[in-house]
């Protein structure tokens, strides 16, 4: 069964003074995550992502278009016991401490009262907080608040996490205990929907991504095949302290790095090269595909239109498909 | 009381005694009935006259402060803050978020009433040296004021479930005020003629009765409260706020937490 189904959800706002005009924040949105995925929802700011996040939360309401999540309507109350959610930047009742806010928000999401304070204990130790659990939430910095903001995703046990921005503001090692924390999900076989627009962190943690812009889905795909595609092109590393000429008349471009040589050159050109490199007794230490990164995937996917056609187009010709 | 409902009132009642603004508020009445107490001294036969209008009308005013300055910001600072986000994402309806922060900021206010009754009544005490039987419409009067603030939440809420809390403060205040002239607009009402009667009868019968609701002045005289009017009392504002609240329910449902 499909985690999230997605089947064109769209919504716009009523703008301007006379609130007439009509702005999209969404385009028909068509996507299905599968269950134990970790999906990552990419886009630069003000794409869309929080707005599609907002409506599966039924915290906006959509112009057009449904969704299910875990085969149930979204009005469906049952829904909300099976997701944990993180909103982007969090902001909590600062009145509270975090073990008064878990457990109000335990209560909320019906964990039995018997337990309730040790899982609450349990989801502090979790994200480190179990020191500072007693204090004011007022007191606490970001990065403590977006721990007390994971920790409340998580705290019922929900099947599908969806979390927005949960890198945003953190410092290089919450970053890293957040990456964690989506790895254990993940090994937990829950399914986790994160928006982010750090790729490094997508790349590593997430099996699929979407790429969204200006309201519209450019593109979905798995990493694993996206950072797989060859472009065509093969990387030669060698000992050497200059560029053989010969190499350089068959179009590598080349750049001395040390005692090493590193080229890059069409792939058909390969044997010609390795024969270059055996006549010059040169010695190889590598051979490799070019293979395109998720920044590229992600940069062509969100240029502006016209140029992404030109590139669709090339990626086609070369594909030796139509577009 | 749905259980999710009573979690969000005991939050919103602890989030409200936790705010340092509610205590200076309380110590401002408590003052004005110490204060009334030193008007009573020299108003020679009339003590407890004073000190009923004074600490009564204290406590009337100060909770209405408290009830509005609270009230407009129950659902807008959620909305603002986002802490509504990780609310509603949970097993948690719209119309039982609404209903509990009803409850929260009314259980708050009755706390509050509680306590600077106990000042007018030690101040009563003080002048009086003991306390009489016409004593007990003080109580009613305080009940009545507790029914006021009931109106007056409700209506802050319902105000701030589409209003900014500036314009909602300012509706809900322009209502009280109104609504404490009531009785008076129902008598201009009576004496218009034509379709200015009409729109006169329905704004005096459309705005909260408050001034029905406020005794203070028959029991600082001593005057009995009739049974009846305890009666129609509690039903008109129980039905009022439920109708305020109803109001408010019905347009969060709808509204777009952007």
């Amino acid at each position: 069964m499909a985690a999230i189904e997605i089947l064109d959800l769209e919504k716009s706002y009523l703008v301007g003074f006379w609130r007439k005009k009509l702005k999209p924040a969404l385009r028909p949105l068509r996507l299905t995550i599968e269950e134990g995925e970790v999906f990552g929802f990419l886009g630069p700011n003000g794409a869309g992502k929080t707005t599609t996040l907002k409506l599966l939360m039924g915290l906006v309401f959509p112009t057009a278009g449904t969704a299910r999540i875990l085969g149930m309507d979204l009005d469906n109350p049952r829904v909300k016991s099976e997701i944990g959610f993180l909103p982007e930047q969090p902001y909590f009742y600062d009145h509270l401490s975090a073990r008064e806010l878990l457990n109000y928000y335990a209560q909320l999401s019906g964990v039995p009262a018997k337990g309730r304070s040790a899982r609450v204990e349990q989801m502090l130790a979790r994200v480190g907080l179990s020191d500072s659990a007693g204090m004011q939430l007022r007191k606490f910095s970001k990065g403590m608040l977006q721990r007390v903001g994971l920790a409340q995703a998580i705290l019922h046990d929900p099947k599908l996490v969806f979390l927005d921005e949960p890198m945003s503001g953190l410092d290089p090692m919450g970053r890293r205990e957040v990456r964690d924390l989506i790895q254990q999900l993940r090994h937990e076989g829950k399914t986790v929907f994160f928006s982010t627009h750090i790729l490094s962190d997508a790349e590593a943690l997430c099996d699929r991504v979407g790429i969204i812009h200006q309201g519209e889905l450019r593109g979905v795909g798995a990493v694993a095949d996206l950072t797989s595609q060859t472009q065509g092109k093969i990387e030669i590393i060698f000992y050497a302290q200059k560029v053989p000429a010969d190499l350089t008349s068959l179009g590598a471009e080349a750049r001395v790095s040390g005692d090493m040589v590193n080229a890059v050159l069409p792939e058909e050109r390969q044997d010609a090269a390795l024969e270059v490199l055996r006549r010059e007794r040169l010695k190889l230490i590598s051979l490799t595909p070019v293979r395109s990164s998720l920044e590229e995937y992600y940069i062509q996917k969100t240029r502006p239109t016209e140029d992404r056609k030109e590139a669709n187009q090339k990626e086609a010709n070369r594909k030796g498909v139509g577009v | 009381m749905n259980s999710r409902v009573g979690y969000i009132a005991f939050n919103t009642f602890r989030e409200a005694v936790r705010d340092r603004v509610l205590y200076n508020l309380i110590a401002f009445a408590l003052l004005l009935s110490g204060a009334a107490i030193l008007v009573g001294e020299i108003s020679i036969d009339i003590e407890r006259l004073v000190v009923v209008n004074l600490g009564l009308t204290a406590v009337s005013l100060f909770g209405v402060v408290i009830a509005i300055f609270i009230g407009i910001g129950l659902v807008s600072k959620e909305i603002d803050k986002r802490t509504l986000y990780t609310v509603l994402s949970r097993p948690v309806r719209r119309w039982e978020f609404v209903v509990g922060k009803f409850f929260g900021l009314t259980g708050t206010l009755v706390v509050n009433t509680f306590l600077m009754a106990i000042g007018v009544l030690l101040a009563l005490l003080y002048v009086a040296h003991k306390f009489e039987k016409m004593d007990v419409w003080v109580l009613v009067a305080l009940y009545f004021i507790v029914l006021q603030f009931l109106i007056v939440c409700a209506l802050a809420l319902f105000f701030s479930s589409f209003s900014t809390p500036l314009m909602s403060a300012v509706f809900t205040f322009a209502l009280f005020v109104i609504g404490s002239l009531a009785e008076d607009l129902r008598g201009f009402a009576r004496i218009t003629a034509g379709v200015g009667g009409w729109i006169a009868t329905a704004i005096a019968y459309l705005v909260p009765n408050f001034s029905a609701l406020n005794v203070i002045s028959q029991v600082a005289h001593g005057d009995a409260i009739p049974g009846r009017l305890i009666l129609y009392n509690s039903a008109y504002a129980l039905l009022y706020a439920a109708m305020a609240i109803s109001g408010a329910v019905l347009i969060f449902q709808r509204r777009n937490l952007k």
